[in-house]
């Protein structure tokens, strides 16, 4: 296999990763303000995803500079093309992040507020924005001939696209709430499953719009085949949540996730950015990527430390594994 | 203004406020895993109470620090796309690596630190708070080697073709000379800024005589460590002036603002000149002492501004080379003259507090409570001193600042960008500042006694 490919293939990989992590975080943010109705109920929220959310989110920073390093017209063209979305997603990390730390730190009930909301407004934005940046890169966007995007900002707001703001955004929230399902015990436990299963159909119906779309406008027999797999997890997900089997639940979800990003950046591959006004323009792994050494010290950092990095992130989700109960958050 | 000097502002306010948060991150998760592996040698309750209350703080720091470092790596490819598309096969390795050996490493052991107290055996909690620190070191070796290739691009070749720097050795670019005194020049400078921190908060309390047992240790151990630092911070500074010298002699001489070539040079501690520095009205100088930092000898020779630019238009063709020396010529001595502050503070602090006594004076306190101020301007000026003296080079000698801008990004945009990015920042900054300030005051928390409870019966020791 040619190191372009295994770097899309890794790019792929940490993207996927993000949405399968992040993505519940995401998720718990979202429903921060369904699911807690008081402010010991919120901290429990919050406390599931405590310990992991900002490591978690490390698979966004490291996905950025992977791209930069492996595919720098790639990670050009994307961020100075996209600005405006990006700094909509910056600036939601920011306070989300930062709320995150802060909203303990001081009593009153308007501090709490206001920090609740950070979080909830932090969390949804880029849950829906990365859906409509995925989509678009999938869809094609306006690059001239020096890969420059020349469309505006107004141009990334199509129906496709904002499909697949929508599409991730109840998909990270289904997410969220089989997540915590999983982790919280007692009545909130109850209460997540049950939100679970009230926006299972309409995710189903909208994640299936969504890929049915993508299939249609972009075939790739391969593609399809991992949206059909994807679809079936999905639905295999809301079954078990019936079940009451929150980890197989859990794990479906975050199958559907993955299989959803492999599914799109197998239909995007060998290009990286398609152009919509002409093919010549368009962005592959070849006139993208940075020059074969580069790759190969690439290759050999992530082949050595990947599996370091796996191997203690995922030691932390075993230290943390205990469900929470509302008992357990101090007065 | 258009799009480059916007997207040149951003950088800069964006960036210095980063660093404003950075040296205090790295600088006290030593300093805090220092004061945990203490109380688990020796077992004593004030080294734990100095544990969790400088804990807290570092915490309260360390939010903004991660939060705006996302920014760092966004903004290279949103506001500067040439400049990614031409040192990307380069520049992007470091950052990459940064990530995923740092990050991580940072990310997840600093959550298992916070919320692993009563969950991990105590010895393999104080691992985590390490594990945390290295990341933080390990970011700081990263980024730093990235910023060295554009202070002296090594290890590339021009493809003229594909018009970009392609790598030719990662091993020259990460053991650029330019990195190896910049790294420890940058970590004890953090540490440095973690000391007054200490020295700062700990003569707040010690002013009102309150929790003598955790601050004076405190204030000790802060001052030893600025002190100590500061040795290591002028050593490895005088190594880069001589590095710089000669890899960025323009640098140099737009530190000292030197016109023309000098044999010896002095330093001048103070000028009043026109702000352009073309003419100098006052000056208090020490002579030799320029020739001596930049190139070891009080007799070398040192070359001026004049000279360069001349030799310049002759290797790189007509323009500009000069940095804009009223900026280098005082970010130089602010920086220098920041960092000897802090360091006069902490030698004062441990005389005035030597074999247990505790000045009357207040005013003495004061000093010591606003010393904090002293190397987060120093740290500041530092860079602000290092990016600004490349100038008008992005990468010296092979890309302009100017041919680095995105080319599709308009001023209406980054300048939308740099305003609401600057608000929010400034929100922040209040918030955080408040914060740090509560609980600077609220001085170290008592421990509970055991009760013998089971901790899984417990409530969360530690929860957000």
């Amino acid at each position: 296999m040619e190191l372009t490919t295994v770097w899309f293939a890794l790019i792929t990989i940490l993207w996927a990763g993000y949405f399968l992590l992040e993505g519940f975080d995401f998720g718990v943010g979202i429903l921060l303000p369904f699911l807690g109705r008081d402010n010991r109920e919120r901290r429990l929220l919050i406390n599931t995803i405590g310990p992991v959310w900002d490591g978690n989110e490390v698979w966004l920073i490291v996905a950025g500079g992977a791209t930069f390093a492996a595919f720098p017209e790639w990670y050009a063209t994307l961020f100075s093309g996209f600005y405006l979305p990006l700094l909509l997603i910056l600036a939601a990390l920011i306070i989300r992040g930062v709320a995150f730390e802060y909203r303990g730190k001081r009593d009153g009930e308007q501090w709490k507020t206001r920090w609740d909301w950070s979080i909830f407004v932090g969390s949804l934005l880029p849950a829906i924005l990365w859906g409509v940046a995925f989509g678009n890169i999938v869809r094609g966007v306006r690059l001239d001939e020096h890969h420059e995007y020349v469309g505006s900002f107004f141009n990334l707001l199509n129906p496709y696209s904002l499909l697949g703001g929508l599409t991730t955004l109840v998909l990270f929230t289904l997410h969220g709430a089989v997540f915590l399902a999983l982790k919280t015990d007692g009545e909130m436990r109850q209460r997540a499953n049950a939100l679970a299963s009230r926006i299972g159909i309409p995710a189903v119906a909208i994640a299936a719009a969504f890929l049915i779309w993508t299939a249609i406008a972009h075939f790739d027999g391969v593609g399809v085949a991992l949206f059909a797999v994807a679809a079936l997890a999905l639905v295999g997900a809301l079954v078990a949540n019936r079940l009451g089997r929150e980890g197989w639940a859990f794990i479906a979800t975050g199958a559907t996730l993955v299989l959803a990003v492999v599914g799109l950046f197998v239909t995007l591959f060998p290009d990286v950015m398609p152009s919509s006004l002409d093919a010549a323009n368009s962005l592959n792994v070849d006139n993208a990527s940075s020059t074969p050494y580069t790759l190969k010290v690439m290759t050999w950092v992530a082949v050595f430390f990947t599996p370091i990095v796996l191997l203690y992130q995922g030691w932390t989700y075993w230290v943390f594994r205990k469900r929470l109960t509302v008992e357990k958050i101090p007065v | 203004m258009d799009a480059l000097d916007l997207a040149r502002w951003q950088f800069g306010v964006i960036t210095v406020y980063h660093f404003l948060f950075v040296p205090i991150t790295i600088g006290m998760s030593v300093l805090v895993a220092g004061l945990q592996t203490a109380w688990v040698r020796t077992g004593k309750e004030h080294y734990l109470r100095a544990t969790k209350f400088w804990g807290k703080l570092f915490l309260i720091n360390f939010a903004i620090g991660v939060v705006t470092g996302i920014v760092q790596e966004f903004q290279f490819g949103m506001n500067w796309s040439d400049y990614s598309r031409f040192v990307g096969d380069i520049f992007g390795a470091p950052l990459a690596i940064e990530g995923l050996l740092a990050f991580f490493l940072e990310s997840t052991f600093l959550g298992l630190w916070i919320f692993g107290w009563d969950k991990l055996p105590k010895k393999l909690h104080l691992a985590t708070i390490w594990l945390a620190s290295l990341g933080t070191i390990l970011s700081a070796y990263f980024i730093l080697a990235a910023n060295s290739w554009m202070q002296h691009p090594v290890g590339y070749e021009i493809n003229e073709a594909r018009g970009r720097a392609e790598l030719k050795s990662i091993g020259a670019v990460l053991t650029n000379s330019t990195t190896l005194v910049t790294f420890p020049h940058t970590i004890t400078a953090c540490l440095l800024t973690a000391g007054a921190v200490l020295v700062a908060v700990s003569a707040w309390h010690l002013k009102r005589r309150n929790q003598e047992d955790v601050f004076r240790p405190s204030l000790k151990l802060g001052a030893w460590v600025v002190l100590i630092a500061g040795v290591g911070v002028l050593i490895t500074g005088d190594l880069q002036a001589r590095v710089m010298t000669e890899q960025q002699p323009m640098k140099m001489a737009a530190a000292e603002a030197l016109y023309d070539s000098s044999k010896p040079a002095s330093f001048s501690i103070f000028t009043l000149g026109s702000l352009n520095g073309d003419e100098e009205v006052f000056s208090v100088r020490i002579p030799s002492l320029l020739s001596f930092m930049a190139t070891g000898s009080p007799n070398g020779e040192v070359e001026g501004i004049n000279n360069l630019q001349k030799e310049y238009e002759q290797a790189y063709g007509a323009g500009n080379y000069k940095p804009y020396v009223p900026v280098t010529y005082w970010s130089f001595r602010l920086m220098i003259g920041f960092g000897g502050l802090a360091m006069l503070v902490a030698a004062a602090a441990l005389w005035f507090t030597r074999g247990g006594r505790s000045p009357r004076s207040r005013w003495l306190w004061i000093a010591g409570i606003f010393s904090i101020g002293a190397p987060l301007i120093a740290n500041s000026f530092g860079w602000i001193f290092t990016e600004m003296g490349r100038q008008p080079w992005s990468v010296f000698g092979i890309l302009k600042t100017s041919d680095s801008v995105s080319p599709s990004v308009g001023a209406g945009t980054v300048a939308t960008s740099f305003i609401g990015l600057t608000l929010l920042y400034g929100v922040l900054a209040v918030i955080e500042v408040g914060l740090f300030v509560k609980y600077a005051k609220a001085g170290a928390p008592e421990i509970p006694p055991d009760t013998g409870e089971d901790a899984e019966d417990r409530p969360l020791a530690f929860a957000y």
